[in-house]
């Protein structure tokens, strides 16, 4: 117990500031409103899904939550089933053999809900593309909201990403 | 030194990899896999190809480790109605490799207990085969419900729990059936497949140099092994030789992803365990070295930094003294945090005993890498067959007989340290040398192969050219298609609460397997 104590006291609170949102990355405007919005702030639950993925953008959805990005800090945690999520993140090509599984994750997903996509893939299928076994962008299945590039993108970047989802588009 | 394998003419494979190949007729495949496994080697790999474009039928291809290197024995199929001898009783490991291969190319093996399907799930119908070359890329067809038969356990007070393909964490989609008695995991099956996205197929529509990235992204986590397998393959193909600094470069990049990986899956299993300080402290020393990643070669998880031919990145005298520094801040962080695991009473009691995979059931079940060796099965290819620059760097083994999650733990830790000494010997002395060596076009039908100890274990890239620099066919195999069967194995009697713990212990991919 000694030591841990210790290590956490010598380590200290290394957590950095959260980026601000991005109006660039917004892929449909306004489909929660801004009462709601406002009512949510940033007490926010994420249901994440990887809908076929090679895994790296998971890698850095999991560095998000590091002390350094701290992600959870901000209010915004993410929970086991989609009944209790108000955001999807899903990351990857959809592989067909995901499509029924994402729909069915987001028709499970109470009202109002928001989609982020994540990775290059998400935001256009990638490098993998769309073919018989993959259907391409996350918004070739459901609506996104927010889509955010990078291969894998920087935790600061999915953090921006989450922050404009729930951002009014009008402030 | 040729391997000796039943009397078969092996024909070498050229380039860096010790490797044979054979053109093998029905009885001489199985007599030749009879003789590999007797003589204590491993199936490494199974897939199938279309040639009847070369007016031949289909092709099914073994590529086996014997302890002088690997041999690749290829069995012609006049027609893929003719079945090839199953190897599911000599290498248990082969009766998904076989599945997956029925789904793409319609070979079949005879006498198979199992002939389930594995990656095809109703994306496309039964009498299509996507890697015959007559099926077109884009083609589409409407899901079809396809009932998959799970295998149902039956007694009294025997119930099912069926979790995925959506998990409850950041984690990869696929589905686990658990048959359970009260707490008690009576039996767990899994099924995989839901992440496969045509790599294979799209492999084919691209240019030797073109699928480097996309092998790159086979299994974002093992990146950068995937790479220089692949430029492995594409280098012996062609005879091109990349220089001793860019060699070392690359040990430098495999290294450092073999400890991002141990550190992130050291605080996972940890947090697993019930120890979030553990989460915490490994999380962060990992995003350290993810920082300087991304500070002196250009990516995090260093993606296309390992190219045909060489590397695309470069470390100057001032990053090599600066990383030197930080790779001995983190040993003795390691050392700190390594007290703290083994001394946790109940860490330590989460962990002793849970998800034994006994040596013995990991050498039936051919388990490869970090798994392998928790279980007293000391195999890595970085040791054996050592290739450049691992000859000169004498990586040192580590492994445990308990096969328990502690174990698995204990090897990660080891290897965590092991491979901070090869970095720090690296960056000592960094041989000059060209970063990128030319590459000549590939001959029309040219063959190579990479082997590469990632930080899970062992794979493969097996690379066939076709007209005009562009891919025939690349197979890249995961390690964890050996090992995820052994998961089903090490979590019997176990109880539900433990499984995230077993499973994290191992770190398998999904996507590395679901191609």
């Amino acid at each position: 117990m000694q030591k841990i104590l210790l290590q956490i006291a010598r380590t200290g609170i290394i957590s950095e500031r959260a980026p601000a949102a991005d109006e660039s990355l917004r892929q449909i405007a306004g489909r929660v409103n801004d009462e709601v919005l406002k009512l949510l702030g940033r007490a926010l639950a994420i249901r994440h899904v990887d809908a076929g993925s090679c895994n790296g953008c998971e890698l850095e959805i999991h560095a998000a939550n590091n002390p350094y990005y701290n992600l959870e800090g901000l209010g915004i945690k993410f929970v086991a089933s989609p009944r209790h999520a108000d955001l999807l993140l899903v990351t990857g090509p959809v592989s067909r053999n995901m499509e029924v599984a994402l729909k069915r994750t987001y028709e499970a997903t109470p009202e109002p809900k928001l989609v982020v996509a994540i990775g290059d893939c998400g935001c256009d299928g990638g490098v993998f593309g769309e073919n018989y076994a993959s259907c391409g962008r996350v918004a070739n299945v459901i609506p996104v909201d927010v889509a955010v590039p990078g291969c894998p993108p920087e935790p600061t970047a999915i953090i921006r990403g989450i922050l404009t989802a729930v951002t009014s588009s009008r402030s | 030194m040729t391997p000796t394998l039943s009397g078969i003419q092996l024909a070498p494979v050229a380039g860096a990899v010790p490797a044979w190949r054979a053109e093998v007729d029905a009885p001489r495949w199985r007599a030749g896999c009879e003789a590999a496994a007797r003589a204590g080697g491993r199936l490494a790999a199974l897939w199938a190809s279309d040639e009847r474009d070369r007016g031949q039928g289909f092709s099914v291809k073994a590529l086996l480790v014997l302890y002088d290197g690997l041999v690749c024995l290829e069995l012609q199929l006049a027609d893929a109605t003719q079945g090839y001898p199953d190897l599911s009783d000599l290498f248990a490991c082969a009766t998904r490799m076989q599945r997956a291969a029925y789904d793409l190319v319609g070979v079949i093996p005879q006498d198979a207990s199992d002939r389930r399907p594995w990656l095809r799930h109703g994306a496309w119908p039964e009498n299509a085969f996507p890697l015959r070359h007559e099926f077109k890329a884009e083609q589409e067809y409407p899901i079809e419900d396809d009932g998959y038969p799970f295998v149902r356990v039956e007694g009294e007070g025997v119930h099912e729990i069926p979790v995925g393909p959506v998990h409850a964490g950041t984690i990869e989609p696929g589905h686990f059936r658990f048959s359970i008695v009260g707490e008690t995991i009576l039996r767990l099956e899994e099924r995989l497949g839901y992440k496969h996205k045509g790599i294979e197929k799209r492999f084919e529509s691209m240019t030797l140099d073109e699928g480097a990235r996309l092998a790159g992204r086979v299994s974002g986590d093992s990146t950068v092994a995937y790479a220089w397998a692949y430029a492995m393959a594409l280098e012996g193909m062609t005879g091109a030789q990349p220089s001793a600094r860019a060699l070392h470069l690359r040990a430098l990049l495999l290294e450092r992803e073999r400890v991002a990986n141990h550190l992130g899956d050291l605080g996972f299993i940890g947090n697993d365990g019930g120890l979030g300080f553990g989460l915490a402290q490994f999380s962060r020393l990992k995003e350290d070295v993810l920082r300087s990643n991304a500070r002196v070669f250009g990516h995090r998880y260093l993606m296309d930094r390992i190219v045909p031919g060489g590397v695309a990145c470069d470390v100057d005298s001032a990053s090599a003294q600066d990383m030197i520094v930080e790779v001995l801040r983190l040993k003795d962080e390691l050392r700190t945090l390594r007290s703290v695991y083994y001394n946790h009473a109940g860490l330590q009691d989460r962990c002793i005993t849970t998800g034994r995979l006994l040596p013995q059931t990991a050498a039936r079940l051919g388990v490869v890498g970090l798994a392998a060796r928790a279980s007293g099965n000391a195999i890595d290819a970085r040791v054996h067959p050592g290739l450049a620059p691992y000859d000169e760097l004498q990586p040192k083994i580590a492994s445990h007989r308990n096969g328990d999650v502690a174990a698995r733990i204990v090897v990660r830790f080891e290897e965590a340290f092991e491979s901070l000494r090869l970095q720090r010997l690296i960056l000592q002395r960094l041989p000059q040398g060209a970063l990128r060596s030319p590459i000549a076009e590939a001959a029309e039908g040219a063959f190579g192969i990479g082997w590469i100890e990632g930080w899970r274990g062992e794979m493969f890239v097996a690379l066939e050219a076709g007209a005009g620099a562009r891919v025939r066919r690349c197979h890249a195999h995961d390690p964890s298609w050996q090992n995820w069967p052994a998961l089903e194995h090490a979590v019997i009697g176990n109880i539900v609460p433990d499984f995230p713990l077993i499973n994290k212990s191992f770190n398998l991919s999904y996507a590395g397997a679901d191609l």
